[in-house]
């Protein structure tokens, strides 16, 4: 058969190498030290897992392996059992994920805070403002554009919060001027950036943001803008695949004095992005 | 325009500087494509060239259902997938969400479609010329299309191309099931996706140049293989 | 080839009783009679859409019969590999090399590997074309690609031999190069039964006609008594028609 069987042979023999090559990386996977923590794109986007993580790897030598989506996509990727610790920052939903049996043992590790960012121009004029409600309220009688992430994330759910705070209901009231991207916070920055619109932001992210265009922080230090992070264990009676003994060990690092350091250490345009404030169990 | 230059200038620096981060970012994008067009093509080329050879029921519902198929949607086969290899899905017992190969297994159920049709549509075109001499000497139908496979191998080089270039230009399916994790799966265009959102677009930009840049040299490397072969063979 | 095909029955005769073909509403063959035996050349002539073609493929297997029956006296395969082939008025080629082209015939003929090289040498020893052994097969020019399709037929040591106009689109030097060639294969003991247009070919080539008109076989007699009393005034007028200087 000549210049057929050959290919024909080489082909199958291509086809098995690369089988076998799958079915040894699967083989592997399963006894390589790692976890996979699910957490969320502005923590990620912020630099704070390259410069943690490596502290903690060469401690343990568990490599820590992030998933970053939204606030909700991680809690599902929890509740599916697809990670090992769930580290996001929505307190009300972390609780209803243990109060599910999905968690368990929830600790504060850290918190920062949202500002409100916008155009320089302030068409609402609310720079300066302490009170980010008030603040709020002014954009939507000036229907002034703001781009909300609209995606359940954190940072979504601490936007909603403050409408409710300036007792506006924002499904009510919205018009063209709010913009639901359904987006992550850089993508959310960028068509702010773009339509020169208000947008809440976490500091992380906004500190780490190279395309602000026109955009300033004009609203910051109000307490509703305060923003908890939280780190669970994925309930290994759930979820057998859990690589709890790992996974614990990084939990308990981020809350120990040498892991609340590290946190407390990194400095984003010199400026402190994350501020630690594990206390003991969760509330 | 300052944008652009920008972005050109970062590509620059990047590729000559060996950035390694960059370098493992690029060879995990070229491994993950070029396997699943590899596991698509073995399962698809024999079954394009059988259907162009083969006649039996419900053979043009197929076709029609591949030729369709071309047109899937990257995110949503990366949905699915990821529902099915989830812990708490039917394939769960793998493990193997967020690694390489769940994104290789999606990227070659987006590509496996173009290979069928593609070269089902090659296949048949010449089956119209060589029907005759290869029924004339009684090969099977399955010898026939191993025949017609070798024959058209000038057009399957570029149905494979179309399939890498499917598979390396896409980002919802391996984001999905890759999960973006740096150093694990993060490739190019899921780290295009992750610097334009954190507003680097320069440095977006540039990794999107680079990737461009490597998908013309596989395509210039196969054009030259295909000019070879007509060299040699006729 | 094999030692038994000594203890096999001869492939020939082949008997076609009442064959019809009908195709897009149109009766193709209308009711063939034939018995093509062993030894004398058979050359079938008849004018355009007499169904000349599709009698060939008949025969060979390549077109189905509406009705009646086509048999042959022995079975058509001996291990697997067909004992009637058939050359084509355009030769396909495939994409590689001239032996290549017949070592794969051989193979999907289901020839064992150990004999292809060999016997594809020995084919096209015999129509000449050893040299261009190593050429691509479709650099080659029209009249040799034509002679590699007879080879690579011829390869298979086949017990009949059909031909659809061979010769249709070659140039006299090439037409006689195959000629030859047919000629050679008729030597080694094989039934040739070939269509043409040109009657100085049929005269040169053929011991017999089989004359097709509207689907029927209107005269089945030797050439000499074909090409000189013609029996039917369908026959009379296709060789006035033929040579008109008559």
């Amino acid at each position: 058969m000549g210049m057929t069987r050959r290919s024909f042979v080489r082909l199958v023999c291509d086809g098995c190498m690369a089988l076998a090559a799958t079915a040894s990386l699967v083989a592997n996977a399963a006894d390589e030290r790692y976890i996979t923590v699910a957490s969320t794109t502005s923590t990620e986007a912020s630099g704070l897992f390259d410069f943690l993580l490596p502290k903690f790897e060469q401690k343990t030598g568990i490599e820590v392996r992030v998933v970053a989506v939204g606030t909700g996509q991680a809690l599902d990727i929890g509740r599916r059992g697809d990670a090992d610790v769930v580290f996001v920052h929505d307190a009300a939903a972390e609780k209803q994920f243990v109060a599910e049996g999905h968690g368990i043992d929830r600790r504060e590790v850290m918190y920062n805070d949202f500002v409100l960012v916008g155009p320089t121009s302030d068409p609402a004029k609310v720079a300066g403002i302490s009170d980010v409600a008030a603040a709020f309220a002014k954009i939507a009688e000036a229907k002034a554009p703001f781009v909300s992430r609209a995606d359940r994330s954190g940072t979504h759910m601490a936007e909603l919060r403050i409408w409710d705070a300036a007792g506006i209901d924002i499904d009510e009231r919205k018009g063209r001027w709010y913009r639901e991207t359904g987006s992550g916070m850089g993508a959310a920055l960028n068509t702010a950036a773009a339509m020169d619109a208000y947008v809440l932001s976490d500091r992380g992210t906004w500190l780490s943001f190279e395309n602000r265009r026109n955009l300033a922080i004009l609203v910051q230090g109000d307490p509703r803008l305060f923003n908890q992070y939280g780190v669970i264990l994925v309930n290994p009676a759930k979820h057998p695949d859990v690589k709890q003994q790992q996974a614990q060990k990084f939990i308990d690092w981020l809350v120990s004095d040498e892991g609340q350091a590290a946190i407390a250490g990194f400095r984003l345009r010199g400026e402190q992005a994350f501020f630690p404030n594990a206390d003991g169990r969760g509330r | 325009m300052s944008d652009f230059s920008a972005a050109f200038g970062a590509a620059i620096e990047m590729i000559t500087s060996g950035n390694p981060q960059l370098v493992g970012i690029v060879l995990l994008s070229l491994k993950v494509s070029l396997s699943a067009v590899l596991v698509a093509s073995l399962i698809g080329l024999p079954i394009g060239a059988l259907l162009a050879v083969a006649r039996f029921p419900g053979r043009r519902t197929l076709i029609v259902l591949t030729n369709a198929l071309m047109g899937l949607p990257p995110v949503v086969v990366g949905l699915v997938v990821y529902l099915l290899l989830s812990r708490a899905g039917p394939l769960g017992e793998l493990g193997l969400l967020f690694t390489p190969q769940a994104m290789v297994i999606a990227q070659a159920i987006l590509v496996l479609p173009i290979v069928i049709a593609l070269t089902r549509q090659a296949a048949e075109d010449a089956w119209s010329v060589y029907r005759d001499l290869l029924r004339s000497l009684g090969a099977s139908q399955w010898r026939s299309a191993v025949t017609l496979l070798w024959d058209i191998r000038a057009s399957l080089v570029t149905t494979v191309l179309a399939g890498f270039g499917r598979a390396a230009a896409e980002v919802g399916a391996v984001m999905i099931v890759g999960g973006n994790i740096d150093g694990v799966t993060r490739v190019m265009t899921t780290a295009i996706a992750l610097e334009t959102s954190k507003g680097d677009l320069p440095l977006a930009l540039g990794l999107g140049a680079v990737l461009i840049s490597i998908v013309v040299a596989v395509n210039a490397a196969a054009y030259l293989v295909n000019e070879w072969s007509a060299r040699r063979y006729g | 080839m094999t030692q038994a095909g000594s203890l096999l029955a001869p492939l020939l005769p082949l008997y076609l009783r009442a064959v019809t073909v009908i195709a897009g509403g149109k009766r193709i063959l209308d009711g063939v009679n034939l018995t093509l035996t062993t030894g004398a050349r058979t050359i079938v002539l008849g004018p355009n859409g007499a169904g000349k073609s599709v009698l060939l493929r008949v025969c060979h297997g390549l077109v189905r019969p509406s009705s009646g029956e086509v048999r042959f006296n022995g079975p058509e395969r001996i291990d697997g590999r067909r004992r009637h082939a058939m050359v084509f008025q355009r030769p396909v080629m495939l994409r590689r090399s001239a032996l290549a082209n017949v070592t794969h015939a051989l193979a999907l003929a289901g020839v064992p590997r150990a004999r292809r090289q060999q016997t594809a040498e020995e084919a096209l020893e015999r129509v000449g074309l050893m040299r261009l052994a190593g050429q691509p097969a479709r650099v080659l020019s029209g009249g040799e690609q034509q002679r590699l399709a007879i080879a690579r037929a011829w390869a298979l040591r086949p017990e009949l031999l059909l031909l659809d106009e061979p010769t249709a689109n070659l140039d006299p030097t090439a037409t006689q190069a195959i000629e030859t060639a047919i000629n050679a294969v008729h030597a080694a003991g094989t039934k040739i039964v070939m269509v043409t247009h040109n009657l100085g070919q049929a005269h040169r080539l053929g011991d017999e006609v089989v004359f097709l008109d509207a689907g029927r076989v209107v005269e089945h007699v030797p050439m000499s008594q074909f090409l000189a009393s013609p029996g039917s005034a369908e026959a009379r007028s296709f060789l006035r028609g033929e040579l008109p200087w008559a």
